[in-house]
């Protein structure tokens, strides 16, 4: 088979699984369109922020939940920004773990906390992962000389 | 860090959003001032309004949204964010306000809870993030009724 239709026919898989499966949203779609022949990698400089922000926030809200005593508005902060950050670039899984986490926060529960923290890191690299091989896929497709459908 | 770019040509609102009929259809020249102190949504919203023409300049927080006013300038459309570090979208909204600032001004923010006391600080609208294109286009609808 022609190694371009090949690598659409994966993208095409990869991306509609990504969607299936929850990890983004319409959101992504948002970004997608704003990319353009003047813009060509906003969608990678975007999510590349984002992987660069969910990381320091991670690190941080694992730091702080260490704490002896834990600092709650520090840690709801922190929060509030993943939220934030991945509910803009469509990573939903990441943000709907965020929604519990905040409740925990707000009760002061710990367990809550901890478990919540697990599940985001879980959540993210997940997306990490997916968000990492559909670039990949895309650059080797226009490796190939094809291109790739724009919203 | 990402300043608006000056001599950018004015765009059509109609071009953008296939299929929506009730997109403006004159030449726009508005101007936006995107308060964020999200990296992320700085170039998201930088992009949105660009998009569509708009030129729009970002700052990082209320204080940099009042200090720009200071120093002379005006915006059609103010897009405020509302928790943000030195200086809240509340606050930054009521000192705006109180300098005499008539700019639409519309809060984007991920917090309802506060979304009253947000809008009595002088909002003409608001808007639950994240924006989206058909979003910014409500308001810019508004924009052009009240101007």
């Amino acid at each position: 088979m022609d190694v371009v239709v090949q690598l659409q026919r994966q993208l095409a898989d990869h991306t509609a699984s990504l969607f299936h499966e929850g990890f983004l949203n319409e959101q992504f779609n948002q970004l997608q369109q704003l990319q353009d022949e003047s813009n060509p990698d906003f969608v990678v400089e975007v999510v590349s922020l984002f992987f660069e922000d969910s990381e320091r926030l991670l690190n941080e809200l694992a730091k702080a939940l260490e704490q002896q005593a834990v600092d709650y508005k520090k840690v709801d902060a922190h929060v509030h920004q993943l939220k934030g950050s991945s509910s803009s670039i469509g990573a939903q899984r990441v943000q709907g773990v965020c929604i519990p986490f905040r409740n925990f926060c707000e009760e002061q529960n710990i367990e809550g906390c901890l478990k919540c923290l697990q599940q985001v890191k879980h959540e993210y690299s997940l997306v990490k992962n997916k968000l990492e091989t559909l670039f990949k896929l895309e650059q080797q497709l226009i490796a190939a000389g094809g291109s790739f459908p724009t919203l | 860090m990402l300043k608006s770019k000056t001599g950018m040509e004015d765009g059509f609102l109609s071009s953008v959003g296939a299929g929506d009929s009730t997109m403006l259809e004159a030449p726009t020249k508005i101007t936006a001032l995107v308060v964020d102190d999200d990296t992320i949504n700085q170039m998201f919203h930088h992009r949105l309004l660009d998009n569509l023409g708009i030129r729009n300049q970002v700052v990082r927080n209320g204080k940099e949204a009042i200090d720009v006013h200071c120093s002379g300038k005006n915006f059609d459309l103010i897009l405020m964010d509302m928790e943000m570090p030195v200086m809240n979208g509340i606050e930054a909204t009521r000192k705006l306000r109180a300098m005499g600032i008539r700019s639409m001004i519309a809060g984007v923010s991920t917090n309802t809870r506060e979304r009253e006391k947000f809008m009595e600080a002088g909002l003409d609208d608001y808007q639950e993030k994240p924006l989206t294109t058909s979003k910014l286009v409500s308001i810019l609808h508004k924009v052009h009724k009240d101007g």
